[in-house]
């Protein structure tokens, strides 16, 4: 549960005379920290960043581009590449807005009410992240597959789930599930249920009140969460190369195609696809950050609250 | 401290409905098909079962996936939240590109990551010319998989964190400043204990992401038996043989535990969480 | 809310706009092919193709669908429909055989040579100038020498170079089982990074400058001078290797089901005519027509072959043998 929000304290209380200064300066440092900390705290924080995450993305352009910018663009123009790109952003059209219903479901559920048995829920939830990818596709073909529980029905009928598209969807769906709940459990249990006490108290209803009260609390952790879903949606390999089928032009998502460069020793192309994939992610990156600097204010209003 | 008595809290809806979504969606998705990991894997029987997941190969391949996972997600619940700090708290340039970064190594293939990561840590790469001659080997070595284990799941920690950290009120580390608290014992009573729980989440899923991790590091592993070889590639020669039986029991085995620690991590989580509001 | 909207307007008109219109109007024969045969299918699909359509005047369309064999053999059996499946290997169609029953398991007997219209054999890739001196097998279990091979248990690439690392310590004076297991001990103590497969093996040795040597497919050969660097390479024959058939069959119930058996069959008979054998050659692959590999003779020279049939009487001996769970390659790898 949250600290008491205790709104009378947005107005601090003038502090005792021995505190000398002005009470704005006083105040800022004291909830800050001296300049040599600050720099050194940002230079092992990008320090870490930079040889962990900038420096292999790094390589991933320095290859993309090795051939030059002509082998770049012609890797992008493919017809595989392009049918790959719709069958990647179709995988994630489907599964991120289905796991932004259940994330928010769950999330409420979790943070605003007691019952028991509540960490094994949680702890449900997270199990997709520790399946290995391979294992994730795995089982959809022991249930989908021709010798699967429901392959038999399925072939009756002339439905196809593994190696088509249903099947790349699940698999993704499987890998990205807990990324929304999970990003939203912490921030609604940190902000407890006094926002919404009120709002209901004043007699709005549980819709409304989540619509006008607990939605506008979370949008950015909910933005967070979708971001995150969306980007691992786009780069699943193991899962959904089980259930993919790997038929050219069909049934390869740009990870897949990637691979298939890779083998054929293109490895510029390869990484050229993968470039793409990681600028596919920065443009979803970038969205957020136009959407944080549009509602600055907003955002502002949101965090002082 | 808690000002919400159980009582109150029922006037909240939508507790069915929302647990409704929840339970159906998680039973469709995730619980009926791993229960058909465990049913597949119950037809070896207890002999095979053991025999399967007793094999010194097998023990030491968990010992390593499980241990690399660990010391990655320490690792990455360190800095992670150190990024997040500095994110959250300061300004300095670049700082918008940075946080625009965080969450690529989640859009990139596990496989374009395990192969950049082998370029640059294979001895003749741009980090690795200079790591041998010091005697550290990280490509083709058990320390390549704690490399790509922090990389693959570098995401988790900073961002659970950073809404937390936005979220908690500066309000009250005024109040403790003001009430004479250094910014030491502000920052370790005030602001640590209420990251504390995102903190954990971030570390349960960082950890229980590098434990089923295989696509980067196949590529900078080595995979050479009970020194590199991680638990989901014996998962994949179980299903080279068309053992199905046998891949399961070991995808069942790491469940299993995966989800005892992740049990324990969260139940650790709402117990910190519950002495706080004490 | 207006932020939760403009995020999901996007969302949405994609989802709309790409829409679930998979469908096809004539099913097109679908190729399940392993992992490096994507170049000859580039040549030999347009092709048939052409020579289809001169006899019966129809248009049609080949889908290629490629992959570690055992994983593409495990998509067959799962429910993928392929027409017609290629491999490296013919346990893995013996496996679509019997665990689903979608094609007779004496399919071997269907086409000329045991349904295998080419085959490929293992040899030595080294560094230019061949430093360490490397001629044959027993240049390999020197002390000092490192040599890359894929996982058997994983790449077909890897279970061929371990048969004939074994074949040749058995065939050395005074050899048996027992110096054989030794040999090969010893040679995969020479071993410092195991790829999943023959293509990771190759980057491993060609771009991570790993290993004195690798062995590689003769078909992989050309490939890895073409786009890895001519000049640094050069290729060492040994004086006993393994004959690697390219096995190819019809998966009937598929085939029958989409209407495509005649097809298929036909696609398969074209691997053995004069074209298709000149197709292969030209990619390395030695045809079985022993007419078009003589005329090739310069890219493909005579070797010294054992095959795996000759040794163990089928693979499936053989696999029981060496790469079951627990059988002699685990048992080699897991003590070194």
């Amino acid at each position: 549960m949250s600290q008491p929000r205790d709104h009378s304290l947005q107005d601090p209380p003038a502090l005792p005379p021995e505190f000398g200064t002005g009470p704005l300066v006083r105040k800022n440092s004291a909830i800050t920290e001296p300049a040599w900390v600050r720099w050194l705290l940002i230079g092992s924080a990008l320090g870490f960043l930079s040889l962990f995450l900038l420096l292999p993305l790094a390589s991933v352009f320095t290859e993309a581009l090795r051939d030059g910018w002509g082998t770049y663009v012609s890797a992008l123009r493919e017809p595989d590449a392009y049918s790959a790109v719709k069958l990647t952003l179709l995988a994630a059209a489907i599964a991120v807005p289905l796991n932004l219903v259940f994330g928010v479901a769950a999330a409420w559920c979790i943070a605003k009410f007691e019952f028991r048995g509540k960490q094994l829920l949680i702890s449900l939830i997270d199990l997709p992240f520790s399946v290995s990818p391979v294992v994730a596709g795995l089982v959809y073909v022991l249930i989908f597959g021709a010798h699967g529980w429901a392959g038999g029905w399925l072939a009756e009928h002339d439905i196809k789930i593994i190696f088509a598209v249903p099947g790349i969807a699940l698999a993704t769906i499987f890998v990205t599930f807990p990324f929304i709940a999970r990003e939203l459990i912490p921030l609604m249990q940190e902000q407890g249920t006094d926002d919404e006490q009120a709002a209901l108290t004043l007699g709005a209803g549980g819709f409304r009140t989540f619509w006008r009260v607990t939605l506008p609390n979370i949008k950015w952790g909910l933005l967070y969460g979708v971001l995150l879903c969306n980007a691992r949606a786009f780069g699943e390999f193991g899962a959904v190369s089980v259930v993919s089928g790997h038929i050219r032009g069909q049934t390869n998502t740009l990870p897949l195609h990637i691979e298939i460069l890779y083998n054929e020793y293109a490895f510029a192309a390869a990484f050229a696809v993968a470039s793409l994939l990681a600028a596919l992610a920065l443009v979803t990156l970038a969205l957020k950050t136009f959407l944080e600097w549009r509602y600055a204010d907003q955002l502002a209003a949101a965090r002082r609250h | 401290m808690n000002p919400f008595k159980p009582k109150q809290r029922r006037a909240i809806p939508g507790f069915g409905l929302t647990l409704g979504i929840t339970l159906s969606y998680l039973s469709l998705i995730v619980l009926i098909p791993l229960a058909g990991v465990y049913f597949k894997a119950a037809g070896l029987g207890w002999d095979g079962l053991l025999h399967t997941l007793g094999s010194a190969r097998v023990l030491a391949s968990l010992k390593l996936t499980f241990g690399s996972a660990l010391i990655a997600a320490l690792f990455n619940a360190f800095f992670g939240l150190l990024v997040a700090w500095v994110f959250v708290r300061y300004q300095f340039p670049g700082k918008r590109l940075f946080d625009a970064f965080i969450d690529l190594p989640f859009a990139l293939p596990t496989a374009v990551a395990g192969i950049a990561l082998t370029a640059l840590y294979a001895g003749n790469g741009w980090l690795g010319q200079y790591l041998e001659p010091l005697g550290i080997q990280v490509a083709y070595h058990p320390l390549g998989v704690v490399v790509a284990m922090t990389f693959i799941s570098l995401p988790f920690v900073v961002r659970t964190v950073e809404p937390v950290l936005a979220e908690a009120e500066k309000e009250l580390e005024e109040a403790a400043a003001t009430l004479g608290a250094g910014r030491w014992i502000t920052v370790t009573r005030v602001i640590l204990p209420s990251v504390w729980p995102a903190l954990l989440t971030g570390f349960a899923l960082a950890f229980a992401r590098a434990v089923g991790e295989y696509g980067s590091i196949i590529f900078i592993a080595g995979n050479i038996p009970m020194v590199s070889e991680i638990t989901p590639l014996l998962i994949i020669i179980k299903l080279e043989e068309f053992d199905y039986a046998g891949a399961t029991a070991i995808a069942a085995a790491m469940l299993t535990l995966s989800f005892l620690l992740l049990l324990l991590i969260n139940l650790f989580q709402a117990w910190t969480r519950r002495s706080r509001n004490r | 809310m207006r932020t939760l909207k403009t995020l999901l307007k996007p969302l949405l008109i994609v989802t709309a706009g790409l829409g679930f219109g998979q469908a096809l109007a004539a099913e097109p024969l679908l190729n399940v092919s392993y992992d490096v045969a994507r170049g000859v299918y580039k040549d030999f699909n347009p092709a048939f193709a052409a020579d289809w359509k001169a006899k019966t005047g129809q248009e049609i369309k080949i889908e290629q669908s490629h992959g570690g064999s055992s994983k593409q053999a495990r998509a067959v059996i799962d429910g993928l429909q392929a027409d017609v499946v290629t491999m490296n290997n013919p346990l893995d169609i013996d496996a679509i055989a019997e665990r689903a029953g979608l094609l007779p398991k004496d399919w071997q007997k269907k086409l000329p040579n045991n349904s295998a219209p080419s085959w490929s054999a293992i040899l030595f890739v080294v560094r230019k100038g061949n430093p360490k001196g490397i001629k044959d097998w027993n240049d390999l279990v020197k002390p000092g020498v490192k040599l890359v091979i894929p996982n058997p248990k994983t790449s077909g690439n890897g279970r061929y170079s371990y048969l004939a690392a074994w074949e040749y310590a058995k065939r050395q004076p005074g050899g048996s089982e027992a110096s054989a297991k030794d040999f090969v001990s010893r040679l995969f103590a020479n071993v410092p990074v195991l790829d999943t497969g023959g293509r990771g093996a190759t980057t491993t040795f060609a771009q991570r400058d790993i290993g004195d040597v690798l062995l590689t497919f003769e078909n992989e050969v050309r490939l890895i001078k073409e786009e890895l660097g001519p000049e640094k390479f050069d290729v060492v024959i040994p004086s006993l290797t393994v004959r690697a058939d390219n096995p190819v069959a019809v998966v009937e119930k598929y085939a029958a089901r989409k209407g495509n058996a005649a097809l298929a069959r036909a696609y398969l008979e074209y691997h053995y005519s004069d074209a298709g054998q000149e197709i292969f050659a030209k990619n390395d692959l030695r045809p079985s027509n022993e007419a078009v590999l003589k005329k090739y003779a310069a890219n493909l020279p005579p070797l010294n072959l054992f095959s795996v049939e000759q040794s163990y009487g089928s693979w499936a001996a053989a696999q029981k043998i060496h790469f079951a769970d627990g059988a002699l390659f685990d048992q080699i790898i897991s003590a070194r």
